[in-house]
């Protein structure tokens, strides 16, 4: 469980990026932390391993406050993906690649490689465990690096955009990796600007805005509030900019879902066409 | 990083912002010669405090400050090998001036980071590019110049987050030994030259795509001239190394024990 509690972040430069932020992450949750740039998103997450520690107020991972524990140790818990892999990519192999943070968290060489070989399987590395890091696709680097983290096996995992710069098909994938290790009771966190995403995964939801959290709920109650999603710059899914349009029909606003929208369109069809 | 933001230039108008680059750079070249004439400590003294006020004027002391705590831990290497060695060579007996001469080589190695920390904090880097331009430096030697001095503080972030993402994997630079901290930052320093070089690549194709270098002969939008306080710190530059060298040839230069003991 995170608790952050009534946190004020300011950065050397005098920039206050968090002004007060409370909130509560329970074990196995799927959270969704949206806003637009320089909301604080970022900065927000950036707490939860104590990259950053608060200026007021507290952060308590798993009831130990992030003010007095080193990042090493808090890592152990809450992985954290960065947005760009090749800032973390440098080892000669993407088996070295995934092995460094197992070495560096003192696990057993056995156990380091088993971890390297289950995390090479779950993300479809096995036949790059030779290649250099460096010679892999967009895509494949940004699944090495989310193989380095989740190899140590974190209770939480943070995701910095982790749509960004890949095509339909590779978003996908990732979703569904996404909702597959939270299902298996991982808390997973992401921070992300890509709208569609979020709708069809149904997390709950976590608005941004200057600093403050603006709104926090299941995502088919967040993003279709208009007045809400403005307040962070946001535009709705467009299943709902849809259902939004037709609501004098009578049809519900509250769609984010294509396939719960096809069925509310077919019932309204087959009553009112008949 | 913060010994950077000790020489990184903030935009600013005051009368030391203004100036003419090139008269600046006459300065910082005029008052390294003049240190490097004098061992005597009074005089460098006397050039460590004359520069004050032109810090004060141009409204950097923070970032000033920032950059003498910088050259502070080199100081303090300077002054302590200086004063071990000279007792050394002096077969171990000690003296004031064996204190003072070491004293004298560590301020003129302050007085040096001075001058050059007031110059950078004052100048634009588009301004030091404008005035190599004019002062008939090839355009490409101008141009990679520049480009450096602005992707310094591009590099410095990007170090940052280097270090946040390899420290989220568990990386402790602290750790171990001095040879293991230093093989700690491998994690660090590869992706950083990685991401320097492919950053190259890409400017330099982006510099293809807008035709740099398809013209010879360049205009340039803003020219440099020189003003009424252009002239007279040419002046006070000029008058201070004639001072100077008049008085390493004529003039016996006390040490500062022998000032005090009068």
């Amino acid at each position: 469980m995170i608790e952050v509690k009534d946190v004020y972040y300011t950065f050397p430069n005098g920039f206050e990026a968090l002004k007060g932020v409370s909130m509560t992450i329970r074990d196995g949750e799927f959270i969704a932390i949206m806003g637009q740039n320089g909301a604080g998103k970022t900065t927000l997450v950036k707490h939860f391993n104590g990259l950053l520690k608060p200026s007021k107020g507290d952060v308590i991972v798993d009831g130990v406050t992030t003010r007095e524990t080193s990042v090493a140790k808090l890592a152990r818990n809450v992985g954290f993906v960065f947005q760009n892999p090749d800032h973390q990519l440098f080892c000669e192999s993407v088996e070295e690649e995934i092995a460094f943070g197992l070495r560096n968290f003192g696990f057993e060489e056995a156990l380091t490689k088993r971890r390297v070989e289950w995390a090479l399987n779950l993300l479809d590395l096995v036949e790059y465990r030779r290649t250099s890091p460096f010679l892999l696709s967009g895509g494949e680097r940004k699944r090495v690096a989310l193989a380095s983290v989740l190899a140590w096996d974190p209770k939480t995992v943070v995701l910095d955009e982790p749509t960004i710069g890949q095509d339909h098909q590779q978003k996908e994938k990732l979703r569904q990796f996404i909702v597959q290790l939270n299902s298996q009771g991982k808390t997973v966190v992401v921070v992300t600007h890509d709208i569609e995403f979020v709708a069809e995964s149904n997390p709950r939801v976590v608005l941004m805005s200057g600093g403050k959290i603006v709104a926090d709920g299941i995502a088919k109650e967040i993003l279709t509030d208009e007045q809400v999603v403005a307040r962070a710059s946001i535009v709705p899914p467009q299943i709902t900019q849809i259902f939004l349009q037709l609501a004098d029909l009578g049809l519900p606003t509250n769609v984010i879902d294509v396939y719960d929208a096809s069925s509310i369109l077919r019932e309204y069809m087959e009553a009112h066409l008949k | 990083m913060s010994v950077f933001s000790g020489f990184q230039f903030r935009k600013a108008t005051t009368p030391i912002h203004n100036l003419d680059p090139r008269i600046k750079f006459i300065l910082v070249i005029v008052i390294f010669a003049v240190a490097i004439m004098f061992i005597e400590l009074p005089v460098l003294i006397v050039l460590f405090l004359g520069q004050l006020p032109i810090v004060f004027v141009a409204k950097v002391q923070r970032e000033w400050i920032r950059s003498m705590r910088g050259a502070s831990f080199l100081a303090s290497l300077i002054f302590v090998t200086n004063l071990a060695f000279s007792y050394i060579y002096s077969s171990y007996h000690f003296t004031p001036s064996l204190f003072e001469s070491a004293i004298a080589l560590t301020m003129r190695f302050i007085v040096l980071v001075e001058s050059f920390s007031i110059f950078f904090l004052t100048t634009s880097p588009d301004h030091l590019g404008l005035a190599l331009e004019q002062s008939h430096v090839p355009f490409e030697f101008c141009f990679a110049f520049t480009t450096a001095v602005r992707f310094v503080p591009v590099l410095a972030e990007e170090a940052q987050t280097i270090m946040d993402a390899q420290k989220a994997r568990g990386l402790e630079l602290e750790k171990g030994n001095f040879m293991r901290r230093i093989r700690n930052y491998i994690p660090i320093l590869i992706p950083l030259i990685v991401s320097a070089i492919r950053r190259s690549l890409e400017l330099a194709e982006a510099m293809e795509s807008r035709a740099w270098g398809a013209i010879k002969k360049r205009t340039n939008l803003y020219e440099l001239r020189m003003r009424k306080g252009d002239y007279v710190l040419l002046i006070l530059t000029f008058a201070v190394l004639v001072a100077a060298v008049y008085v390493r040839l004529y003039v016996h230069v006390p040490s500062l024990s022998g000032l005090l003991r009068l």
